[in-house]
């Protein structure tokens, strides 16, 4: 009999060993004669545990991790390709761990489970049943269905999905585009990594839907230079994609076409940003568009787009599998659906958390991240990338939802949500927030371009004692012009984890010396 | 550990150059996956590529040099060996990143975007990896090394240099 026994290939459970984990599994199964058969599956996203090992059984799989390469042996030794279950790594059924059990898995419900290239493996559970009902219907009730879901982009903006689709749909016929941002550039979120990388058959047929919807036979999938691995298995994904029908001039036999590629960026952050994002698909410097007019209306090549992220694209085969109110179903107030929330940084379990909005920051953190790493107290957590606002304690009873952290000047952005503890110096990271747009500004406007700059500085000479009060002023006025006179939100939002420190970290920004008037340093 | 790929591939020719610049012309946007190609391929962009991009795709010299120069990605002079690339972005920070990185800088003895005399390490920043649940995060030419602690590193560059260690 063969024993069949998982072990995941995303850039995580290889960046911690995955791959001599395999190799030791198959050495050791070879000593004893057993037959085994290793499948590279993709992460269950439950990263404190990776690499997780699981074994197939007829009650169902069960796992063992965080497997390091010197583990495996004991494992053997403890019955492990028996199934059972001495060790302690064993950690029981995977489906009924509490981290994994607690979750609301629509757009992940197959993460982790599956042979990501393996098209079988992804009909099996539902895959393409979504494209295939999309087929049968008029492009105009597909964007009613994406409507009718509530979902909004995932990627930072909100903006309702269904509503940019009509506008392209609206656009006299003629090339248009489908194009996914997969620049991914948040410190803290992997989301959308995990879908390429685990199961991305579900972008390329959320992709192909949207390009039935609005009239694209073109998708690009505008994909970061950061991101090797989902570069290769991309590719992989899309040729077998065009081999199946699934992609190319004929889909399903239905006679419709479209056609998709990954372009990589170059490392440059604002290439995130969606109109910088077209101008290097384009093959130009990545310098942030004017709007309008919008990339709907005039996008790539000057032709209507649809530009989405990952995980917008990601949550359509649900919708059109199980209709848009099976998705809307889910949520709080004009926050529909699932949002995959990505605990990282000094956190004891990160991971994926897929679950519908409205759950706390503090139940995030505690209930599943099981608080710091480092086992000391947290002390600030941010969340929507390097531009979203450091939170307080006094902020993380919150429902997570779009509108109810607008209202507090928090920033749900794609989800990603950085935890510290009480050994991080605030006043550090208020200067690498102004650093990091220096870095990574496009350089179109003055505001961002010079006064990133002009923030680092200030920045030091209010940690020097220098002129603190006047300083101090400046760089309140400086946040005010960057925020009020930028022309996207990279300039537009860098003060806003800066203002927060300002606000409530404000020990963090006093030199540690004290200061008397006209400055000292410390 | 997984085989890394070194990013120093063949010294250049023109004709080779204007064969990957050939392969890429017609595409839509052939701007960057045409520079990514010459990257590949030979390690880095030769001054020499650019007037010979800028006329196949219409271009001034002066706009290619600046659509490089625009992109942290692309670099104008070879690399070490080895492309090691530090995550500096936040969630890194978190778990120590700042310590790996002030170490990284020491015990290479260069700066960023520098190299070794040997040629055998090119430091870079980098802002994310997508591996923020387990940072520190490093990238050493296609593999990415999570959890990465200061004495780890020394035994990852130790692995990955080929300079024969004097033995007194
Ligand atoms: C500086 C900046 C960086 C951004 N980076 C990303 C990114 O990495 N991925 C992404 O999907 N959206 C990013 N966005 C948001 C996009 O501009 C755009 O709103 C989004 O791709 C639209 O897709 P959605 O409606 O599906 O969210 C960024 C925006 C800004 C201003
Ligand atoms: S705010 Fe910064 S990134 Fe945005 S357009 Fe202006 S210079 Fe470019
Ligand atoms: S912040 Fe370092 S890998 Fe994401």
């Amino acid at each position: 009999m063969t024993v069949t026994v998982y072990v995941p290939r995303d850039t995580t459970a290889l960046a911690l060993g995955a791959d001599r984990v395999a190799t030791r599994l198959e050495r050791g199964a070879k000593a004893r004669n057993v037959d085994i058969n290793i499948v590279r599956n993709g992460s269950r996203g439950l990263f404190y545990l990776e690499p997780l090992i699981e074994i197939d059984t007829p009650e169902g799989r069960i796992a063992f991790g965080p497997v390091t390469p010197a583990d495996v042996e004991s494992l053997l030794e403890a019955g492990l390709l028996e199934a059972r279950q001495k060790h302690p790594l064993s950690l029981g059924l995977t489906e009924e761990i509490p981290y994994l059990k607690r979750q609301q898995r629509l757009t992940f419900s197959r993460i982790g489970i599956t042979d990501p290239i393996s098209i079988e493996d992804y009909t099996a559970l539902r895959g393409f049943e979504g494209l295939k009902k999309t087929l049968a219907l008029e492009s105009q009730a597909v964007v009613d269905e994406v409507k009718t879901s509530g979902l909004r982009g995932r990627g930072g903006a909100a903006f309702p999905t269904g509503i940019k689709w009509q506008t392209v749909h609206d656009q006299p016929p003629g090339q248009k585009y489908v194009v996914c941002n997969a620049d991914e550039g948040d410190s803290g979120t992997f989301a959308d990594r995990l879908v390429m990388e685990c199961d991305p058959y579900l972008l390329i047929e959320g992709m192909t839907i949207a390009g039935l919807a609005v009239g694209a036979d073109q998708g690009y999938i505008y994909l970061r230079s950061e991101y090797p691995l989902a570069h290769a298995i991309l590719d992989e994904a899309i040729e077998r994609a065009v081999n199946a029908g699934y992609l190319g001039d004929n889909i399903q036999g239905s006679g419709r076409a479209f056609h998709l590629e990954v372009r990589l960026g170059a490392g440059a952050y604002i290439c995130g940003e969606e109109t910088s994002l077209l101008e290097s698909l384009e093959g130009k410097r990545g310098l942030v568009r004017a709007k309008p007019p919008l990339p709907a209306i005039e996008g790539l090549f000057g032709r209507p787009t649809v530009v989405n992220n990952v995980l917008s694209l990601a949550a359509v085969p649900f919708i059109m599998d199980q209709g848009g109110q099976t998705y809307a179903d889910y949520g709080l107030g004009r926050s529909r659906g699932t949002l995959a929330i990505q605990l990282a940084g000094n956190v004891k379990r990160g991971g994926l958390v897929e679950l519908a909005f409205g759950t706390s920051l503090r139940e995030l953190m505690e209930g599943f991240g099981g608080g710091t790493l480092s086992g000391r107290p947290l002390k600030a957590v941010q969340v929507g990338g390097p531009l979203g606002a450091y939170l307080p304690e006094s902020q993380w009873d919150h429902p997570v939802d779009y509108e109810g952290f607008a209202a507090f000047g928090g920033v749900v952005g794609h989800g990603g949500v950085v935890m510290f503890d009480d050994s991080v110096d605030m006043g550090d990271q208020a200067r690498f927030a102004m650093e990091f747009c220096s870095v990574e500004s496009c350089g179109k406007c003055t505001p961002c371009r010079i006064g990133a700059v002009r923030g680092v500085e200030v920045i030091d000479r209010i940690r020097a004692g220098e002129s603190f009060e006047k300083n101090l002023a400046l760089l309140t006025d400086l946040c005010d012009t960057m925020v009020d006179g930028s022309l996207c939100a990279m300039g537009g939002m860098t003060p806003f984890p800066v203002q927060s420190v300002m606000k409530h970290f404000p020990d963090d920004l006093t030199p540690r010396q004290a200061v008397t008037a006209g400055g000292t340093t410390c | 550990m997984s085989q890394t790929h070194s990013p120093v591939a063949d010294a250049w020719t023109p004709a080779q150059i204007q064969a990957v610049i050939d392969a890429h012309r017609s595409r839509p946007g052939a701007m960057l996956p045409m520079l990514h190609a010459i990257q590949d391929r030979f390690g880095f962009i030769p001054d020499e590529a650019v007037p010979m991009i800028a006329d196949a795709l219409r271009h001034t010299r002066a706009e290619v040099h600046g659509i490089i120069s625009f992109y942290h990605h692309f670099r104008t002079h070879p690399a070490g060996r080895n492309v090691v690339q530090i995550c500096r972005a936040e969630a890194c920070q978190s778990v120590g990143s700042r310590q790996l990185e002030a170490h990284a800088l020491k015990t290479l003895g260069i700066d960023y975007h520098q190299t070794t005399p040997d040629h055998e390490f090119t430091l870079e920043p980098v802002y994310c990896l997508g591996n923020c649940a387990c940072g520190p995060s490093i990238r050493v030419n296609d593999d990415i090394f999570g959890r990465m602690t200061p004495a780890q590193f020394d035994e990852l560059t130790d692995e990955l240099s080929t300079t024969v260690v004097e033995v007194k």
